[in-house]
């Protein structure tokens, strides 16, 4: 058990960002969110996963819509409890943890402020260990785990509770009321009992989060390579550091699929990203995939880069780490590896990393 | 016609006087003055035209006083979008200090719309007018109003200010989100808010300028420079001085590409302690995508894409042959070694390399220049690789007293040019401004016609800003594909320019 208090966003926030693997939204508004609900509220609780008791209900709060509206139509500050609740009714039961879905990105954020705000302990782990696009990539999907009931809740008041026959289901149900309802809405799903969060999350990932983000700050505070402590703590390999020297994006589907390519003293790495980073070919052969973790960084200052920042010119460093190894099963992989995301290929385990 | 540009920065002021060709007839640079009127004054009489048809002034007069947060007025801040937006009241990034000097209260009322157009809330002019009895209670003079996606519709800002004046009277001044700032609402905002504080500012030195050309007998005329090197009015420069923060670094670099003859290049501009570097295209400086924090806040207005590095011709070398960012700045003549001080500075190394002569070369004729002048390249060239978007060749244009430390070019460039009159490069960007129309909106539907209607708008409103029908044209135009959506809703932004007409203006 330990406190969470807002002089610890700003980490938590950077390796978030990290964990993204370039997409997942810009954590910088929900950092605000999170820091104004703690100053309202106090300090958030959070446990690890073994201190949570086996009949808990345990809820994820998230956000789900377009980054860019979630920049503009910033939320009224009520749409976590609102869909929090919805979704209780429903269940007829309260929830007594909440925990993020993802740790990538804005959505490490948002279940700080509904946790503060409910007055509930928040759980020390994720259900992805990185971001997806879509609320069916997620853990609970493996063990059979409904996403729904799905509440979600706008800046209007306007609720919705979602009964879908499978996840993929109510994750198409949920994107188009989410665009209808203004592109940006609070999302209360996939509840886990306390005995199902070893199998339904990966561990820990806050912590992890804010240990990325601390580490990077640390050594370039002491001029040390950035990249490289967060390379350590995300037991990954470095697969080039270099220049962007091209990208190129076209929009299909309602997502921005893009490929950008770097050259550096070691060869050329081409990155294929969709809203997240996906592939990655060095001198034509495939080094890294999805669900591994692609992430890209700032080569002087550590920072993450977003697939939409990326543009000619940048320095940066990629770094491939593994996935929680149930990603790469055969369920696993059916459900966010390559072929899902409709590219020609398989999943190539990383070489010389323990996956 | 002849036209007068004057850059008023925080050390000199520079002006240069441009003839009927656009060539260079006279410059000048003088010590900036406490009052700025009388060195404006000053600078446009030792010019001798008292006969020009316009003038154009650069100032990073606003910019100065929010970094020192002093001379700016409290605002009230009016936020449309209830019930959305609750959880970050207005300035609730900002740094403790700042908002304690600038913020009057803030009122988050309803309004706003959603990404596609529709009202998140209808307006409500009765909560507006008890807004504007609050504010007249509380003596607040100057108004920022914000509304949810008013870059796609102005419609609730406008409506609201309409309701806010006609309660609180002309004496009290309005800025509006929509007209100063991009999609972001934080960050726009902020902007607005930062406006809003330096009204009364502006007013003050756009008379001073004003009283120094009466002082000078020029009946010319009188225009700002804006953050990307378009003009405004004085009207206009009183209700958005926010709209000058970064003219200087834009007039640096529109003058170094005028006086060089080239429209798509990178800039480098080398002074004393530091060089900037930007990028040009279609004659215009590349704007930063992302925020530009200034003073502590998070803005999203337009400013130039400025990298910084911090090597000039005042820097300390190190024993290891590095230069900086360490400066001796203005102190040069008493500090490098060759006016016989003890500082070994980058101005040494390029004296005693054959670069230039200043000083007593003999002073330095036992150092070996080359190793560390060639990491002084080495660095710049990095820098200005860093800003481009292409592998395409980029020609470069250096400015600013430090070029001298680069001669021979940038390793890795091929085309180096240093044009004459490169010390008033500013001035004269301030001179050669033109009237620029932009747009920014989301809109989802057929690409072409979606692109045909942005450019039809941002045309339109260079012409209604003063450009003469006709000479507009299209500089840039940008597609950000909103993720997560369907429907293939896209981020625009068009931006138009054109030529002062000054017929329209006097019209």
């Amino acid at each position: 058990m330990r406190e969470l208090g807002a002089d610890q966003l700003d980490d938590l926030a950077r390796g978030a960002g990290i964990l993204g693997t370039g997409g997942g939204g810009d954590p910088y508004i929900g950092k605000l969110l999170a820091r104004e609900a703690i100053r309202a509220h106090g300090p958030v609780t959070v446990l690890d996963i073994d201190e949570v008791p086996h009949d808990a209900t345990v809820v994820p709060v998230s956000g789900m819509g377009a980054p860019t509206v979630l920049l503009e139509k910033l939320p009224a500050g009520t749409e976590e409890l609102t869909a929090l609740r919805a979704l209780e009714a429903v269940l007829g039961r309260r929830a007594t943890h909440i925990v993020p879905i993802e740790v990538g990105g804005v959505n490490s954020m948002i279940p700080i402020a509904a946790a503060a705000q409910a007055g509930l302990p928040l759980v020390d782990g994720d259900a992805m260990g990185r971001a997806f696009p879509e609320a069916q990539m997620v853990l609970p999907t493996l063990i059979g785990v409904s996403t729904t009931p799905m509440a979600l809740a706008d800046d209007k008041g306007n609720t919705l509770v979602v009964d879908a026959v499978s996840n993929r289901w109510s994750e198409k149900i949920a994107r188009a009321a989410c665009v209808e309802m203004g592109c940006q809405v609070s999302c209360a799903d996939t509840v886990l009992r306390g005995d199902q969060l070893r199998d339904g999350l990966v561990p820990a990932t806050l912590t992890l989060a804010e240990d990325l983000g601390r580490a990077v700050r640390l050594a370039r505070a002491e001029h040390s390579d950035p990249v490289e402590a967060a390379r350590r703590l995300l037991e990954g390999v470095r697969l080039l550091s270099g220049k962007v020297v091209d990208v190129e994006r076209r929009t299909t589907g309602g997502f921005a699929r893009g490929r950008a390519r770097l050259e550096g003293p070691d060869g050329v790495l081409e990155l294929s990203f969709q809203n997240e980073h996906l592939l990655a070919v060095r001198d034509g052969a495939t080094v890294a995939t999805t669900p591994d973790l692609i992430c890209v960084l700032d080569t002087d200052t550590g920072e993450p880069v977003t697939t939409e920042a990326m543009r000619y010119g940048l320095r940066v460093t990629v770094i491939a780490a593994p996935c929680d190894p149930r990603w790469t099963t055969p369920a696993g992989l059916a459900l966010a590896g390559p072929r899902y995301f409709g590219y020609d290929c398989d999943h190539v385990p990383l070489a010389g990393v323990r996956g | 016609m002849m036209r007068i540009g004057i850059d008023v920065g925080g050390t000199n002021t520079d002006a240069a006087l441009l003839g009927d060709a656009g060539e260079v007839l006279a410059a000048v640079k003088s010590p900036t003055t406490a009052d700025v009127t009388s060195g404006v004054a000053g600078a446009i009489t030792a010019l001798g035209a008292a006969d020009a048809s316009a003038v154009m002034i650069g100032t990073t007069h606003f910019v100065n006083a929010l970094v020192e947060a002093s001379r700016l007025e409290p605002v009230a801040a009016v936020r449309l979008g209830l019930p959305a937006t609750a959880a970050l009241p207005p300035m609730v990034d900002w740094p403790a200090r700042l908002r304690e000097v600038v913020r009057g209260h803030d009122y988050l009322c309803h309004g706003g719309h959603e990404y596609d157009g529709t009202p998140i809330s209808d307006l409500d002019p009765e909560e507006l007018k008890r807004v504007a009895a609050d504010i007249a209670a509380r003596g607040l003079r100057s108004v920022a109003v914000s509304s949810v996606f008013s870059p796609v519709s102005g419609e609730f800002e406008l409506r609201a200010a309409e309701i806010l004046a006609a309660e609180l009277g002309p004496e009290v001044h309005l800025s509006l989100s929509h007209e100063i700032g991009r999609i972001g609402l934080l960050a726009r905002e902020n902007a607005t808010i930062v406006n809003a504080a330096l009204r009364p500012l502006a007013e003050r030195t756009v008379g001073a300028f004003e009283d120094a050309l009466k002082t000078a007998s020029i009946v010319a005329p009188l225009f700002l420079s804006q953050n990307d090197g378009t003009l405004m009015d004085l009207r206009q420069a009183q209700r958005y001085p926010v709209a000058t923060f970064a003219s200087g670094p834009t007039n640096s670099m529109r003058g170094a590409a005028y006086l060089s003859g080239l429209t798509d290049c990178a800039v480098v501009d080398i002074g004393g302690t530091t060089t900037d570097v930007g990028i040009l295209v279609g004659g215009f400086p590349r704007e930063a995508t992302g925020e530009a924090e200034l003073a502590g806040v998070r803005t999203n207005f337009r400013i130039p894409d400025v990298l910084s590095l911090g090597i000039g011709g005042g820097s300390l070398i190190a024993p290891d042959g590095s230069a900086g960012p360490r400066s001796v700045g203005y102190r040069l003549t008493e500090e490098a070694l060759v006016f016989g001080g003890s500082t070994l500075t980058a101005t040494d190394l390029a004296v005693a390399a054959g670069y230039a002569e200043i000083g007593d070369p003999s002073l330095v004729a036992h150092l070996d220049p080359r190793a560390a002048l060639a990491r002084i390249a080495e660095r710049v060239a990095e820098t200005v690789d860093r800003m481009r978007t292409s592998a395409a060749p980029l020609p470069v244009v250096a400015v600013g007293g430090g070029s001298i430390l680069i001669p021979d070019g940038l390793p890795g460039f091929d085309e180096v040019h240093r044009p004459g009159h490169f010390a008033v490069a500013n001035a004269v960007g301030a001179a050669i401004a033109q009237v620029g129309g932009e747009v920014d909106q989301v809109f989802s539907g057929a690409r072409d016609a979606m692109l045909d209607e942005a450019r039809d708008k941002a045309v339109s409103r260079a012409e209604r800003a003063g450009a003469r029908a006709g000479s507009v044209r299209i500089v840039e135009v940008e597609e950000i594909p909103l993720a997560y959506l369907p429907g293939g809703a896209t981020r625009v932004r068009v931006k138009a320019v054109g030529d002062l007409d000054l017929e329209k203006i006097n019209a």
